[in-house]
Protein backbone atom coordinates (compact mmCIF):
# COMPACT_ATOMS: atom_id res chain seq x y z
CA UNK A 1 0.00 0.00 0.00
CA UNK A 2 1.16 3.23 -0.89
CA UNK A 3 2.38 5.97 1.52
CA UNK A 4 0.11 8.66 1.49
CA UNK A 5 -0.39 11.56 3.98
CA UNK A 6 -2.90 10.40 5.66
CA UNK A 7 -0.77 7.45 6.82
CA UNK A 8 1.63 9.57 7.57
CA UNK A 9 -0.20 11.78 10.12
CA UNK A 10 -1.89 8.95 11.50
CA UNK A 11 1.86 7.24 12.27
CA UNK A 12 3.44 10.62 13.89
CA UNK A 13 0.06 11.13 16.02
CA UNK A 14 -0.17 7.66 17.28
CA UNK A 15 3.38 8.34 18.54
CA UNK A 16 3.66 12.13 19.54
CA UNK A 17 -0.20 12.55 19.97
CA UNK A 18 -0.68 16.09 20.99
CA UNK A 19 2.64 17.63 20.16
CA UNK A 20 2.45 18.18 16.96
CA UNK A 21 0.69 20.28 15.69
CA UNK A 22 -0.49 23.18 12.72
CA UNK A 23 -1.07 20.29 10.50
CA UNK A 24 -1.95 21.60 7.05
CA UNK A 25 -0.98 20.58 3.08
CA UNK A 26 -0.37 23.11 0.94
CA UNK A 27 0.09 22.80 -2.22
CA UNK A 28 -0.33 18.40 -1.74
CA UNK A 29 3.25 18.66 0.82
CA UNK A 30 2.22 17.60 4.51
CA UNK A 31 3.49 20.43 6.61
CA UNK A 32 3.45 19.96 10.42
CA UNK A 33 5.30 21.33 13.43
CA UNK A 34 6.35 20.48 16.97
CA UNK A 35 8.02 22.20 19.60
CA UNK A 36 11.45 22.89 18.91
CA UNK A 37 12.75 20.35 21.81
CA UNK A 38 11.09 17.38 20.25
CA UNK A 39 13.18 18.38 16.90
CA UNK A 40 15.72 15.40 16.85
CA UNK A 41 13.09 12.82 18.69
CA UNK A 42 10.50 13.38 15.69
CA UNK A 43 13.55 13.28 12.92
CA UNK A 44 14.94 10.20 14.23
CA UNK A 45 11.47 8.61 14.44
CA UNK A 46 10.96 9.48 10.77
CA UNK A 47 14.49 8.00 9.55
CA UNK A 48 13.70 4.95 11.98
CA UNK A 49 10.11 3.47 11.46
CA UNK A 50 10.04 1.28 8.76
CA UNK A 51 7.13 2.11 7.17
CA UNK A 52 7.93 5.73 7.13
CA UNK A 53 11.79 6.01 6.14
CA UNK A 54 12.30 9.37 5.79
CA UNK A 55 15.74 9.01 4.94
CA UNK A 56 17.06 11.85 2.93
CA UNK A 57 17.35 15.31 4.36
CA UNK A 58 15.97 17.62 0.95
CA UNK A 59 16.24 20.89 2.58
CA UNK A 60 17.15 22.92 5.75
CA UNK A 61 16.63 26.25 5.94
CA UNK A 62 14.91 29.10 7.90
CA UNK A 63 12.27 31.83 8.49
CA UNK A 64 11.92 34.74 10.02
CA UNK A 65 8.62 35.96 11.22
CA UNK A 66 8.80 39.40 13.08
CA UNK A 67 5.42 39.45 13.91
CA UNK A 68 5.28 35.67 15.63
CA UNK A 69 6.54 37.55 19.05
CA UNK A 70 8.32 34.30 21.24
CA UNK A 71 8.14 31.95 18.31
CA UNK A 72 10.25 34.03 15.62
CA UNK A 73 12.64 31.98 13.97
CA UNK A 74 10.84 28.80 12.02
CA UNK A 75 13.48 26.38 11.51
CA UNK A 76 12.06 24.38 8.33
CA UNK A 77 13.04 20.68 7.16
CA UNK A 78 12.05 19.51 4.27
CA UNK A 79 12.48 15.22 4.37
CA UNK A 80 12.09 13.22 1.19
CA UNK A 81 11.00 9.16 1.78
CA UNK A 82 12.73 7.77 -1.56
CA UNK A 83 11.13 4.48 -1.29
CA UNK A 84 7.65 4.96 -1.68
CA UNK A 85 8.52 8.65 -3.03
CA UNK A 86 6.86 11.24 -0.86
CA UNK A 87 7.90 14.63 0.59
CA UNK A 88 6.96 16.40 4.12
CA UNK A 89 7.57 19.48 5.73
CA UNK A 90 8.53 20.09 9.58
CA UNK A 91 9.02 22.92 10.93
CA UNK A 92 10.07 24.47 14.51
CA UNK A 93 9.57 27.94 15.93
CA UNK A 94 12.24 29.21 18.34
CA UNK A 95 12.47 33.13 20.04
CA UNK A 96 14.84 34.93 18.45
CA UNK A 97 16.16 35.94 21.70
CA UNK A 98 17.07 32.49 22.31
CA UNK A 99 17.38 30.67 19.32
CA UNK A 100 18.57 27.53 20.40
CA UNK A 101 17.69 24.22 18.11
CA UNK A 102 19.16 20.64 18.48
CA UNK A 103 21.36 19.96 15.49
CA UNK A 104 20.52 16.94 13.32
CA UNK A 105 24.02 17.02 11.60
CA UNK A 106 24.50 13.30 13.48
CA UNK A 107 21.33 11.84 12.04
CA UNK A 108 22.10 13.39 8.65
CA UNK A 109 25.16 14.42 7.00
CA UNK A 110 23.91 17.29 4.93
CA UNK A 111 22.71 19.07 7.92
CA UNK A 112 26.29 19.80 8.72
CA UNK A 113 27.01 23.07 6.06
CA UNK A 114 22.53 23.94 6.06
CA UNK A 115 23.02 24.44 9.51
CA UNK A 116 25.71 26.40 9.08
CA UNK A 117 24.38 28.12 6.59
CA UNK A 118 21.00 29.17 8.54
CA UNK A 119 23.52 30.19 11.76
CA UNK A 120 25.05 32.45 9.37
CA UNK A 121 21.88 34.01 7.85
CA UNK A 122 19.60 33.94 11.09
CA UNK A 123 21.68 33.28 14.29
CA UNK A 124 19.66 29.80 15.01
CA UNK A 125 22.06 28.59 17.40
CA UNK A 126 22.24 24.89 16.21
CA UNK A 127 23.30 22.78 19.84
CA UNK A 128 25.97 19.97 19.10
CA UNK A 129 26.89 21.17 15.98
CA UNK A 130 30.37 19.96 15.17
CA UNK A 131 31.85 23.03 13.51
CA UNK A 132 29.36 25.93 13.83
CA UNK A 133 30.65 28.75 11.94
CA UNK A 134 30.00 31.42 9.43
CA UNK A 135 30.19 29.72 6.20
CA UNK A 136 29.36 32.15 3.49
CA UNK A 137 29.49 35.62 5.27
CA UNK A 138 32.67 36.94 6.51
CA UNK A 139 33.60 35.95 10.27
CA UNK A 140 33.84 39.03 11.91
CA UNK A 141 30.33 40.17 11.03
CA UNK A 142 28.41 40.76 14.17
CA UNK A 143 24.46 40.72 13.04
CA UNK A 144 22.72 37.82 10.97
CA UNK A 145 21.93 39.40 7.57
CA UNK A 146 18.77 37.71 6.64
CA UNK A 147 16.57 38.88 9.60
CA UNK A 148 13.74 40.82 8.50
CA UNK A 149 15.19 44.14 10.22
CA UNK A 150 18.21 44.35 8.18
CA UNK A 151 17.04 46.31 5.17
CA UNK A 152 18.71 46.49 1.80
CA UNK A 153 21.43 49.18 1.26
CA UNK A 154 20.28 52.21 0.40
CA UNK A 155 20.75 52.42 -3.36
CA UNK A 156 21.41 56.48 -2.51
CA UNK A 157 23.63 56.22 -0.08
CA UNK A 158 26.95 58.76 -1.14
CA UNK A 159 29.26 57.55 1.67
CA UNK A 160 31.00 55.00 -1.03
CA UNK A 161 33.96 55.70 -3.09
CA UNK A 162 32.45 55.31 -6.20
CA UNK A 163 35.70 54.61 -8.01
CA UNK A 164 35.92 51.30 -5.69
CA UNK A 165 32.43 50.52 -6.53
CA UNK A 166 31.58 51.54 -10.10
CA UNK A 167 29.10 53.68 -9.71
CA UNK B 1 77.65 7.66 12.46
CA UNK B 2 77.68 10.97 12.43
CA UNK B 3 74.90 13.31 10.86
CA UNK B 4 75.83 15.39 7.77
CA UNK B 5 72.34 16.74 7.74
CA UNK B 6 70.61 18.63 10.22
CA UNK B 7 67.23 18.09 10.56
CA UNK B 8 64.28 20.84 12.53
CA UNK B 9 63.45 19.36 15.57
CA UNK B 10 60.81 16.82 16.04
CA UNK B 11 60.10 14.00 14.44
CA UNK B 12 60.02 14.54 10.31
CA UNK B 13 58.79 11.20 9.74
CA UNK B 14 55.11 13.33 11.16
CA UNK B 15 55.60 16.68 9.83
CA UNK B 16 52.56 17.47 7.62
CA UNK B 17 52.73 20.06 4.80
CA UNK B 18 49.53 22.17 4.59
CA UNK B 19 48.95 23.37 0.77
CA UNK B 20 46.37 26.17 -0.02
CA UNK B 21 44.08 25.70 -3.97
CA UNK B 22 42.41 28.36 -4.35
CA UNK B 23 40.15 30.67 -3.80
CA UNK B 24 41.93 31.69 -7.20
CA UNK B 25 43.53 28.58 -8.50
CA UNK B 26 43.42 27.10 -12.06
CA UNK B 27 42.55 23.46 -10.50
CA UNK B 28 39.27 24.90 -8.76
CA UNK B 29 37.40 26.02 -11.63
CA UNK B 30 36.12 28.29 -9.86
CA UNK B 31 36.37 30.85 -7.02
CA UNK B 32 36.42 28.66 -4.05
CA UNK B 33 39.43 27.28 -1.49
CA UNK B 34 41.06 24.04 -0.76
CA UNK B 35 42.85 24.37 2.43
CA UNK B 36 44.62 20.29 2.44
CA UNK B 37 46.62 18.96 4.90
CA UNK B 38 49.39 16.46 3.29
CA UNK B 39 51.64 13.83 4.19
CA UNK B 40 54.27 13.52 1.59
CA UNK B 41 51.60 13.33 -1.00
CA UNK B 42 48.90 12.31 0.46
CA UNK B 43 45.41 13.75 1.76
CA UNK B 44 45.69 13.25 5.31
CA UNK B 45 42.91 16.01 5.73
CA UNK B 46 41.08 19.14 3.21
CA UNK B 47 38.96 22.04 4.88
CA UNK B 48 36.88 23.54 2.65
CA UNK B 49 36.05 27.42 2.36
CA UNK B 50 33.36 28.61 0.34
CA UNK B 51 31.71 32.44 0.41
CA UNK B 52 33.70 34.27 -1.84
CA UNK B 53 31.48 35.00 -4.33
CA UNK B 54 28.39 35.31 -2.46
CA UNK B 55 25.71 37.96 -3.86
CA UNK B 56 22.90 37.49 -1.38
CA UNK B 57 20.52 36.29 -3.60
CA UNK B 58 18.11 35.32 -1.07
CA UNK B 59 17.48 38.63 0.34
CA UNK B 60 17.48 40.49 -2.85
CA UNK B 61 14.77 38.01 -3.94
CA UNK B 62 12.55 39.52 -1.05
CA UNK B 63 13.06 42.75 -2.23
CA UNK B 64 12.04 41.94 -5.96
CA UNK B 65 8.77 40.82 -8.48
CA UNK B 66 8.65 37.36 -9.89
CA UNK B 67 9.86 38.50 -13.14
CA UNK B 68 13.14 40.12 -11.73
CA UNK B 69 14.24 37.08 -9.44
CA UNK B 70 14.37 34.86 -13.39
CA UNK B 71 18.07 37.37 -13.34
CA UNK B 72 19.18 35.96 -10.11
CA UNK B 73 18.74 32.55 -10.60
CA UNK B 74 20.72 32.67 -14.00
CA UNK B 75 23.72 33.23 -11.61
CA UNK B 76 23.60 29.87 -9.67
CA UNK B 77 24.69 26.84 -12.22
CA UNK B 78 25.99 29.84 -14.95
CA UNK B 79 27.21 26.71 -17.02
CA UNK B 80 22.97 25.53 -17.37
CA UNK B 81 21.66 28.62 -16.91
CA UNK B 82 18.35 27.63 -18.28
CA UNK B 83 17.57 24.97 -16.34
CA UNK B 84 17.61 27.01 -13.45
CA UNK B 85 15.85 29.81 -15.69
CA UNK B 86 12.88 27.68 -16.40
CA UNK B 87 13.10 25.87 -12.61
CA UNK B 88 12.05 28.88 -11.28
CA UNK B 89 9.45 29.44 -13.64
CA UNK B 90 7.67 26.37 -12.90
CA UNK B 91 8.08 27.24 -9.03
CA UNK B 92 5.99 30.24 -9.90
CA UNK B 93 3.31 28.75 -11.93
CA UNK B 94 3.09 25.96 -9.78
CA UNK B 95 2.30 28.54 -6.83
CA UNK B 96 0.55 30.82 -9.13
CA UNK B 97 -1.95 27.20 -10.75
CA UNK B 98 -0.97 28.21 -14.20
CA UNK B 99 -1.72 25.65 -16.85
CA UNK B 100 0.90 25.76 -19.43
CA UNK B 101 0.15 24.46 -23.27
CA UNK B 102 2.21 21.19 -24.14
CA UNK B 103 3.88 22.99 -26.57
CA UNK B 104 5.48 25.12 -24.47
CA UNK B 105 6.63 22.33 -22.12
CA UNK B 106 8.29 20.23 -25.04
CA UNK B 107 10.26 24.02 -25.96
CA UNK B 108 11.21 23.96 -22.23
CA UNK B 109 12.43 20.42 -22.67
CA UNK B 110 14.51 21.06 -25.43
CA UNK B 111 16.03 24.04 -23.92
CA UNK B 112 16.76 22.26 -20.45
CA UNK B 113 18.27 19.31 -22.25
CA UNK B 114 20.67 21.23 -24.54
CA UNK B 115 21.08 23.17 -21.25
CA UNK B 116 22.38 19.55 -19.58
CA UNK B 117 24.61 18.64 -22.23
CA UNK B 118 26.33 22.00 -22.37
CA UNK B 119 26.92 21.70 -18.46
CA UNK B 120 27.62 17.70 -18.83
CA UNK B 121 30.46 18.68 -21.37
CA UNK B 122 32.11 21.00 -19.64
CA UNK B 123 32.26 19.24 -16.09
CA UNK B 124 33.48 15.75 -18.76
CA UNK B 125 36.04 17.78 -20.60
CA UNK B 126 37.18 19.30 -17.84
CA UNK B 127 38.13 15.97 -16.25
CA UNK B 128 39.92 15.18 -19.08
CA UNK B 129 42.10 18.31 -18.97
CA UNK B 130 42.88 17.32 -15.04
CA UNK B 131 43.77 14.32 -16.43
CA UNK B 132 45.71 15.39 -19.14
CA UNK B 133 43.92 15.30 -21.91
CA UNK B 134 43.26 18.42 -23.62
CA UNK B 135 41.87 18.56 -26.90
CA UNK B 136 38.81 17.01 -25.83
CA UNK B 137 38.19 19.85 -24.42
CA UNK B 138 38.70 21.94 -27.37
CA UNK B 139 37.17 20.08 -29.47
CA UNK B 140 33.70 19.66 -27.99
CA UNK B 141 33.44 23.62 -27.18
CA UNK B 142 32.63 23.91 -30.71
CA UNK B 143 29.33 21.98 -29.82
CA UNK B 144 28.51 24.51 -26.62
CA UNK B 145 29.16 27.47 -28.91
CA UNK B 146 26.22 25.87 -31.15
CA UNK B 147 24.24 25.56 -28.16
CA UNK B 148 24.82 28.98 -26.87
CA UNK B 149 24.32 29.99 -30.95
CA UNK B 150 20.42 28.56 -30.42
CA UNK B 151 19.96 30.42 -26.84
CA UNK B 152 20.86 33.34 -28.52
CA UNK B 153 18.44 33.10 -31.16
CA UNK B 154 15.87 32.29 -28.42
CA UNK B 155 15.86 34.95 -25.95
CA UNK B 156 18.93 37.35 -27.07
CA UNK B 157 21.53 36.29 -24.41
CA UNK B 158 24.29 33.44 -24.12
CA UNK B 159 25.57 32.82 -20.54
CA UNK B 160 23.26 34.26 -18.27
CA UNK B 161 20.36 33.67 -20.41
CA UNK B 162 16.95 34.94 -18.82
CA UNK B 163 15.43 32.87 -20.93
CA UNK B 164 11.93 32.68 -21.11
CA UNK B 165 8.78 34.31 -18.67
CA UNK B 166 6.47 33.26 -15.95
CA UNK B 167 3.81 31.19 -18.30
CA UNK B 168 6.40 30.65 -21.53
CA UNK B 169 8.79 31.75 -23.93
CA UNK B 170 8.78 35.68 -24.60
CA UNK B 171 8.77 34.78 -28.36
CA UNK B 172 7.96 31.85 -30.39
CA UNK B 173 11.36 29.91 -31.53
CA UNK B 174 12.66 31.07 -34.84
CA UNK B 175 13.24 29.14 -37.82
CA UNK B 176 16.48 29.51 -37.39
CA UNK B 177 16.74 28.45 -33.99
CA UNK B 178 14.97 25.01 -35.27
CA UNK B 179 17.97 24.91 -38.42
CA UNK B 180 20.61 25.29 -35.75
CA UNK B 181 18.79 22.71 -33.43
CA UNK B 182 18.70 20.38 -36.91
CA UNK B 183 22.57 21.09 -37.08
CA UNK B 184 23.26 20.47 -33.32
CA UNK B 185 20.74 16.80 -33.76
CA UNK B 186 23.34 15.83 -36.70
CA UNK B 187 26.09 16.52 -36.00
CA UNK B 188 26.48 16.07 -32.04
CA UNK B 189 26.27 12.72 -32.14
CA UNK B 190 29.33 12.37 -34.19
CA UNK B 191 31.28 14.13 -32.03
CA UNK B 192 30.39 12.86 -28.47
CA UNK B 193 31.19 9.29 -30.20
CA UNK B 194 34.69 10.57 -30.60
CA UNK B 195 34.79 12.32 -27.63
CA UNK B 196 33.58 8.69 -25.87
CA UNK B 197 36.43 6.98 -27.92
CA UNK B 198 38.82 9.27 -26.53
CA UNK B 199 38.16 8.74 -22.88
CA UNK B 200 36.09 5.39 -22.02
CA UNK B 201 38.05 2.79 -23.10
CA UNK B 202 41.63 4.62 -22.35
CA UNK B 203 44.00 3.05 -20.51
CA UNK B 204 45.50 6.30 -19.08
CA UNK B 205 42.57 7.82 -18.22
CA UNK B 206 40.95 4.47 -16.23
CA UNK B 207 43.88 4.16 -14.18
CA UNK B 208 43.46 7.79 -13.25
CA UNK B 209 39.84 7.78 -12.40
CA UNK B 210 39.14 4.23 -11.39
CA UNK B 211 38.88 4.23 -7.48
CA UNK B 212 39.06 7.44 -7.06
CA UNK B 213 37.25 9.77 -4.94
CA UNK B 214 34.62 7.38 -3.88
CA UNK B 215 31.99 7.12 -2.22
CA UNK B 216 29.02 4.60 -1.43
CA UNK B 217 25.56 5.05 -1.89
CA UNK B 218 24.03 5.20 1.62
CA UNK B 219 27.33 7.70 2.40
CA UNK B 220 26.28 9.47 -0.46
CA UNK B 221 22.52 10.27 0.34
CA UNK B 222 23.24 10.57 3.72
CA UNK B 223 25.31 13.80 2.42
CA UNK B 224 22.54 14.84 0.58
CA UNK B 225 24.33 13.50 -2.79
CA UNK B 226 22.03 14.06 -5.76
CA UNK B 227 22.15 13.94 -9.68
CA UNK B 228 24.81 12.61 -11.59
CA UNK B 229 26.84 12.72 -8.92
CA UNK B 230 23.99 10.22 -6.51
CA UNK B 231 23.39 8.26 -9.56
CA UNK B 232 27.16 7.28 -10.05
CA UNK B 233 26.81 6.01 -6.51
CA UNK B 234 24.03 3.44 -7.44
CA UNK B 235 20.73 5.13 -6.45
CA UNK B 236 18.24 5.57 -9.46
CA UNK B 237 17.20 9.50 -8.06
CA UNK B 238 16.29 11.53 -10.91
CA UNK B 239 13.33 14.51 -10.59
CA UNK B 240 12.33 14.40 -13.59
CA UNK B 241 11.40 10.67 -13.15
CA UNK B 242 10.27 10.83 -9.14
CA UNK B 243 8.28 14.38 -9.44
CA UNK B 244 7.88 14.79 -13.15
CA UNK B 245 7.58 18.51 -14.09
CA UNK B 246 7.25 20.21 -17.98
CA UNK B 247 5.60 16.90 -19.44
CA UNK B 248 8.71 14.87 -19.11
CA UNK B 249 6.55 11.72 -18.36
CA UNK B 250 5.31 11.98 -22.05
CA UNK B 251 8.65 10.69 -23.37
CA UNK B 252 11.05 7.72 -23.47
CA UNK B 253 14.01 7.90 -21.61
CA UNK B 254 16.39 6.07 -19.13
CA UNK B 255 18.31 7.26 -15.92
CA UNK B 256 22.39 5.81 -16.06
CA UNK B 257 23.16 5.06 -13.11
CA UNK B 258 26.64 3.69 -11.98
CA UNK B 259 28.02 1.31 -8.94
CA UNK B 260 31.06 2.58 -6.91
CA UNK B 261 30.28 6.31 -7.35
CA UNK B 262 33.91 7.27 -8.17
CA UNK B 263 35.20 9.64 -10.82
CA UNK B 264 35.22 7.40 -13.56
CA UNK B 265 31.75 6.53 -12.85
CA UNK B 266 30.54 10.33 -12.74
CA UNK B 267 31.92 10.73 -15.98
CA UNK B 268 30.47 7.84 -17.23
CA UNK B 269 26.80 8.40 -15.92
CA UNK B 270 27.37 12.10 -17.16
CA UNK B 271 28.22 10.94 -20.78
CA UNK B 272 25.21 8.89 -20.89
CA UNK B 273 22.94 11.24 -19.74
CA UNK B 274 24.18 13.47 -22.81
CA UNK B 275 23.19 10.40 -25.18
CA UNK B 276 19.83 10.44 -22.96
CA UNK B 277 19.37 14.27 -23.23
CA UNK B 278 19.99 13.89 -27.01
CA UNK B 279 17.08 11.33 -27.17
CA UNK B 280 14.80 13.87 -25.26
CA UNK B 281 15.88 16.83 -27.69
CA UNK B 282 15.11 14.21 -30.90
CA UNK B 283 11.45 13.24 -29.53
CA UNK B 284 10.41 16.47 -28.00
CA UNK B 285 11.73 18.27 -31.54
CA UNK B 286 9.30 15.34 -33.58
CA UNK B 287 6.45 16.53 -30.65
CA UNK B 288 7.03 20.14 -31.54
CA UNK B 289 6.73 19.61 -35.51
CA UNK B 290 3.21 17.66 -34.81
CA UNK B 291 1.50 20.35 -33.52
CA UNK B 292 -0.72 22.32 -36.74
CA UNK B 293 -2.74 25.03 -37.06
CA UNK B 294 -2.85 27.80 -34.75
CA UNK B 295 -1.52 25.13 -31.80
CA UNK B 296 1.78 25.61 -33.71
CA UNK B 297 2.16 28.96 -33.12
CA UNK B 298 1.76 28.37 -29.52
CA UNK B 299 4.41 29.80 -27.26
CA UNK B 300 3.44 31.19 -23.87
CA UNK B 301 -0.05 30.46 -21.43
CA UNK B 302 -2.58 33.08 -21.22
CA UNK B 303 -1.61 34.38 -17.57
CA UNK B 304 -1.50 38.21 -18.33
CA UNK B 305 -1.39 39.36 -14.70
CA UNK B 306 2.13 38.03 -14.72
CA UNK B 307 3.18 37.27 -18.25
CA UNK B 308 5.05 40.43 -19.88
CA UNK B 309 2.83 41.45 -23.23
CA UNK B 310 4.84 42.14 -26.13
CA UNK B 311 6.29 45.20 -26.65
CA UNK B 312 4.36 45.95 -29.66
CA UNK B 313 1.13 45.22 -28.31
CA UNK B 314 2.21 47.20 -25.26
CA UNK B 315 1.90 50.23 -27.72
CA UNK B 316 -1.22 49.24 -29.63
CA UNK B 317 -3.47 47.32 -27.23
CA UNK B 318 -5.14 48.95 -24.00
CA UNK B 319 -5.29 45.61 -21.38
CA UNK B 320 -1.28 44.62 -23.05
CA UNK B 321 -0.71 48.53 -21.77
CA UNK B 322 -2.33 48.13 -18.16
CA UNK B 323 -0.73 44.47 -18.10
CA UNK B 324 2.54 46.00 -18.85
CA UNK B 325 2.00 49.05 -16.25
CA UNK B 326 1.13 46.41 -13.59
CA UNK B 327 3.75 44.26 -13.85
CA UNK B 328 6.71 46.66 -14.19
CA UNK B 329 5.24 48.95 -11.21
CA UNK B 330 5.17 45.81 -9.42
CA UNK B 331 1.28 46.10 -8.90
CA UNK B 332 0.68 42.05 -9.39
CA UNK B 333 0.57 40.25 -6.32
CA UNK B 334 0.85 37.05 -5.42
CA UNK B 335 -1.33 34.06 -3.93
CA UNK B 336 -0.66 33.52 -0.37
CA UNK B 337 1.17 30.04 -0.04
CA UNK B 338 4.11 28.15 0.58
CA UNK B 339 5.52 25.78 -1.89
CA UNK B 340 8.87 23.93 -2.44
CA UNK B 341 9.15 23.33 -5.95
CA UNK B 342 12.80 21.02 -7.76
CA UNK B 343 13.75 20.98 -10.98
CA UNK B 344 16.67 18.52 -12.10
CA UNK B 345 19.46 20.53 -12.62
CA UNK B 346 22.66 19.50 -14.20
CA UNK B 347 23.73 19.20 -10.83
CA UNK B 348 21.53 17.56 -8.65
CA UNK B 349 17.86 18.32 -7.00
CA UNK B 350 17.96 22.28 -7.31
CA UNK B 351 14.57 23.48 -5.46
CA UNK B 352 13.01 26.98 -4.96
CA UNK B 353 11.35 26.75 -1.61
CA UNK B 354 9.34 30.19 -2.12
CA UNK B 355 6.94 31.18 0.75
CA UNK B 356 4.47 34.05 -0.46
CA UNK B 357 2.29 36.08 1.93
CA UNK B 358 0.58 37.64 -0.66
CA UNK B 359 2.69 40.49 -1.47
CA UNK B 360 4.12 41.68 -4.71
CA UNK B 361 7.67 40.07 -3.67
CA UNK B 362 8.21 36.63 -2.03
CA UNK B 363 8.56 36.64 2.11
CA UNK B 364 11.18 33.72 1.95
CA UNK B 365 12.93 32.55 -0.72
CA UNK B 366 15.18 29.84 -0.69
CA UNK B 367 17.39 27.67 -2.98
CA UNK B 368 18.24 24.32 -2.87
CA UNK B 369 21.90 24.53 -4.42
CA UNK B 370 22.69 20.97 -4.91
CA UNK B 371 26.53 21.82 -5.78
CA UNK B 372 26.47 23.82 -2.02
CA UNK B 373 25.39 20.17 -0.08
CA UNK B 374 27.46 17.82 -1.59
CA UNK B 375 30.94 20.01 -1.65
CA UNK B 376 30.64 19.26 2.32
CA UNK B 377 31.39 15.77 1.22
CA UNK B 378 34.80 16.68 -0.79
CA UNK B 379 36.75 15.85 2.51
CA UNK B 380 35.65 12.12 3.22
CA UNK B 381 36.20 11.77 -0.85
CA UNK B 382 39.67 12.63 -0.52
CA UNK B 383 40.88 11.36 2.70
CA UNK B 384 43.85 9.03 1.89
CA UNK B 385 44.37 9.55 -1.69
CA UNK B 386 46.99 11.55 -3.56
CA UNK B 387 47.13 15.32 -4.41
CA UNK B 388 46.47 15.33 -7.94
CA UNK B 389 43.58 12.62 -7.49
CA UNK B 390 41.72 15.51 -5.06
CA UNK B 391 41.97 17.38 -8.04
CA UNK B 392 40.27 15.35 -10.31
CA UNK B 393 37.96 14.39 -7.87
CA UNK B 394 37.58 18.23 -7.76
CA UNK B 395 36.67 18.89 -10.94
CA UNK B 396 34.56 15.57 -11.45
CA UNK B 397 31.61 16.86 -8.88
CA UNK B 398 31.45 19.81 -11.04
CA UNK B 399 31.48 22.38 -8.72
CA UNK B 400 30.34 25.82 -9.18
CA UNK B 401 31.17 28.66 -7.19
CA UNK B 402 28.11 30.88 -8.33
CA UNK B 403 25.79 28.21 -7.16
CA UNK B 404 28.21 26.79 -3.73
CA UNK B 405 27.73 30.86 -3.17
CA UNK B 406 24.51 32.08 -4.26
Amino acid sequence: MALTNEIIREKITEKFGEQTTEWEEPYGMLTFSSEKNLNLKVLQFLYDEPSLQFRFLTDLCAVHYPEKKGSELAVVYHLHNLVDNIRIRYKVFTDVNKPDVFSASALYQAANWMERETYDFFGVNFIGHPNLKRILNVDDMEYFPMRKEFPLEDQKRIDKDDEMFGR
Amino acid sequence: MSQHISLPEGNIEKQTSTINIGPTHPATHGVFQNIVELDGETVVSAEQTVGYIHRAFEKIAEHKPLYQITTLTDRLNYCSSPINNMGWHIACERLLGVKIPKRVDYLRIIIMELARISDHLICNSIVGVDSGAYSGFLYVMQYRELIYEIYEEICGSRLTTNIGRVGGFERNFTSVAFEKLEKFIKEWPVVLKEFDQLFVRNRIFMDRTIGVGPISAERALNYGFTGPNLRAAGVDYDVRIHAPYSSYDDFEFTIPVGTTGDCYDRFLVRDGEMWQSLELIKQAYQKVQEFKGTEAEVFHAEVPEYYLPDKKDVYTKMEALIYHFKIVMGESKMPKGEIYSSVEGANGELGFYLISDGSRTPYRLHFRRPSFIYYQAYSELTKGGLLSDAIITMSSLNLIAGELDA
